[in-house]
């Protein structure tokens, strides 16, 4: 008897937790009672609908109404989004475990395309692409009982599917689990996609899709909730010291797989792939293939403004796949000692910058023609990974170049910063800007050609820096 | 069931259509002549005809001469079938014939928009309106095959024929639509094949295997999912996919703001 007690209840114990542990199997989910009906709550990023608070199954009602409309890509740059709502990305789809969803796309009569949508979430052919298939003015209507939870990317699969997922068709459903989820501060929606225009990346105007740039992909941007600097100054995500935010990522794709980072921040949970059963933990950079999503979880330690990205870098820093997660409150020294605490996030610092100093000396440019000639490849070098190749910078982050007032108003002034540095606030076409660049110690020559490069393009004054200039009023190096 | 009423309505205004009236010539200045060619279709498709055997799809079909309306119908020339057909006018046409969306543009019955739309193509016409129209005038609406072979155009411009499409495809659709003599011609001679608005063929649903007028419901779709790259001839030929598609999402009483035809004569 007291052998059987002792054996009983750690058996007990163990299936309570494996109860706990796991979820139910499709097979329980499809049997789940459909009790009442409701029409779903649909968030356009970078919201999300409330948790559900329901303990039963019931029929979800969702109109989801495509669009395709001109928007803004970058500053100066238009393009024709195809969405699903709206938006890019498309609403944020929130349901429970056992659902039945009856699920309504309606194509606006104004629309060009025929659309149809394919949700990961859906066991059936084509995720429902299959039955969905819409012309414009017309309007579809499917069923399907949610199986699996996790979260999920839908997105639009008529032919071409490359075309319409690269024009914005897609966003994320998620399934919650019966238990739910923790409770957290703040949650948040994140989805990257690649887009490919046929002009180069910061070329103004109303862009076209590029065919063979997608094909052979190589895109022009890769951004965050569907323009550059979509998630920054105004927009910027927040929280607050102490609180905990969870951000449901996606990618969209169609092609690139991103490297997903929060600088300054360790993911104390992250639901890989989106899936339920198997939360990691202490994650720094997770990997959210193209049609596929993670939920990432973190608590607030201390304050500043933290930088979303995809650790691919190139595309964070040339291509837009850049956002900002600013934190206010207390510092907490212990955690994080940084005086300056805006200096990690510039890997430059104010530091002068010393080039190479035994270089070859640059031929003598002659005359303006040649200095703006040889200034380009001085450009190239030095500049342009963070005013990008057209000069027209990153919003929020790096001040443009192109038709710059604060250029063009002062060359004295424009000679002392790039030879001193500049570091805190400076209002360049209106933008405030609160950065750091570095000193620049390069010679004479060098500023002298690249300053007539700079001005000599993107419609700037067309101003010429004479080496003598240069010499006579730049900050010299200690 | 739906479908196959259509089907059957179909083929009782072929009949009427050329029973009724005795089969007006088609003025053929406003016809283009295309000689009889191959042509290699975008997808491996079976024929709507009874013992032609499926492309394969590098195969190419013939295609026998025929002559084709040089421009889309006008929203004028439409105008004048109404007042000699009532029953396709707006208030009258059958529900079963055009979805309520039918020539939406139009202010009334007898009013298309005036001598301002007189010359656009008329749009928001389903395809037994279409068809009823191209039999009134002793003509019948190009089957894919021919409207497809129309636009290959003998190989002619290709590249430029798909930027051409891939740019009308990235452009919301303009609050009026131009007139149709705007629209440039190809190496046959026809305009406006691309650019101008989308156009119904007589066998729309026909362009995959399984998914004719007869197979209801899911109709050709499913298949125009990622699959779709199967059997095609190019896949990287976008602009086809994108008017395979189209065809695929329709049904003969759609009607859509983009969606126009033209006519064909298989007497050349």
């Amino acid at each position: 008897m007291k052998a059987n007690i002792c054996t009983i209840l750690p058996v007990v114990g163990v299936l309570l937790l494996a109860t706990n542990a796991m979820a139910a199997t499709r097979d329980e989910n499809a049997k789940d009672v459909i009790k009442g009906e409701e029409v779903a709550v649909l968030a356009d990023a970078p919201d999300v609908p409330p948790a559900i608070k329901r303990d039963h199954a019931t029929k979800v009602i969702v109109h989801l109404e495509v669009r395709e409309l001109e928007g803004r890509l970058a500053d100066g740059v238009r393009y024709t989004f195809w969405t699903f709502g709206g938006k890019v990305p498309g609403k944020f789809m929130r349901i429970r475990e056992g659902d039945l969803v009856e699920f309504h796309l309606d194509n606006h009569p104004d629309n060009k395309m025929p659309h149809n949508i394919d949700l990961h979430a859906v066991n059936g052919p084509g995720g429902g692409a299959a039955s969905s298939l819409t012309a414009p003015g017309h309007s579809s209507v499917f069923s399907f009982k949610a199986l699996n939870p996790g979260l999920y990317v839908y997105h639009c699969a008529t032919a071409p599917v490359a075309m319409h997922v690269a024009n914005g068709m897609y966003g994320l459903i998620l399934v919650e689990p019966k238990k739910g989820l923790p409770k957290v501060d703040h949650e948040y929606y994140v989805m990257q996609g690649d887009f490919y225009t046929k002009g180069a990346n910061g070329e103004q105007g109303l862009q076209p899709f590029s065919m063979s740039k997608a094909i052979d992909e190589k895109p022009e941007y890769v951004v965050f909730n569907g323009s550059v600097g979509s998630l920054s100054g105004d927009h910027a995500l927040t929280a607050k010291v102490g609180e905990t935010v969870r951000i449901f990522v996606g990618n969209g794709g169609p092609n690139l797989t991103s490297s997903f980072h929060v600088i300054g921040q360790i993911f104390d949970t992250v639901y890989q792939e989106g899936n339920m059963s198997s939360p990691v933990h202490d994650v720094q950079t997770t990997m959210i293939p193209a049609g596929g999503a993670a939920i990432v979880e973190f608590k607030m330690s201390v304050p500043g403004t933290f930088l979303l990205v995809d650790h691919s870098l190139t595309r964070a820093f040339n291509r837009g796949a850049l956002a900002q997660l600013k934190v206010s409150g207390p510092e907490n020294k212990l955690v994080y000692s940084g005086k300056i605490s805006d200096e990690v996030y510039h890997p430059e610092g104010t530091g002068i910058r010393v080039t190479d100093q035994h270089a070859e000396p640059a031929p003598a440019a002659q005359n303006k023609a040649e200095r703006i000639k040889l200034g380009e490849t001085v450009f190239k070098t030095n500049c342009m990974a963070c005013h990008q190749q057209n000069g027209q910078g990153v919003p929020h982050a790096f001040p443009p170049l192109a038709k710059s007032d604060f250029l063009n108003a002062d060359k004295l002034r424009a000679i002392k910063v790039i030879t001193g540095g500049l570091e805190g606030k400076v209002v360049v076409n209106g933008q405030e800007y609160d950065g750091v660049m570095p000193a620049w110690d390069l010679p004479d020559e060098d500023i002298a050609n690249v300053m007539s490069y700079i001005y000599g393009n993107w419609g700037n004054s067309g101003k010429d820096v004479t080496v003598d200039e240069v010499k006579a009023h730049r900050v010299k190096a200690e | 069931m739906r479908v196959i009423v259509a089907t059957l309505a179909a083929a009782l205004l072929l009949a009427s259509g050329g029973a009724a009236q005795a089969q007006p010539q088609p003025a053929s200045d406003d016809m283009v002549l295309l000689p009889a060619g191959n042509y290699i279709p975008a997808f491996a498709r079976q024929s709507a005809r009874a013992g032609t055997a499926p492309s394969s799809p590098d195969r190419p079909v013939r295609v026998d001469a025929f002559r084709l309306d040089r421009y889309p119908v006008t929203n004028g020339q439409f105008l004048e079938f109404v007042r000699q057909h009532p029953d396709w006018r707006k208030s009258r046409v059958k529900a079963l014939f055009a979805d309520q969306h039918y020539l939406e543009r139009w202010q009334s019955d007898l009013d298309g928009g005036g001598e301002r739309s007189a010359r656009q193509p008329v749009t928001s016409v389903s395809w037994f309106a279409a068809h009823a129209y191209c039999v009134s005038q002793g003509k019948d609406l190009p089957t894919t095959d021919q409207w497809e072979y129309a636009l290959s155009d003998r190989g002619r411009n290709q590249e430029e024929v798909k930027t051409a499409a891939l740019a009308w495809y990235g452009r919301p659709n303009p609050q009026t639509l131009p007139d149709v003599e705007t629209a440039s011609a190809n190496g046959f001679g026809v305009h406006g094949l691309v650019g101008l608005v989308w156009e119904w063929t007589l066998d729309f649903q026909n362009a995959l295997p399984g998914s004719d007028l007869r197979n209801g419901g899911d109709k050709g779709g499913g298949q125009f999912c990622g699959g779709a790259s199967f059997g095609a001839k190019d896949a990287s030929d976008y602009a086809a996919f994108m008017r395979y598609s189209l065809r695929s999402s329709l049904k003969a009483a759609y009607t859509t703001e983009n969606l126009g035809f033209r006519c064909a004569s298989r007497t050349p």
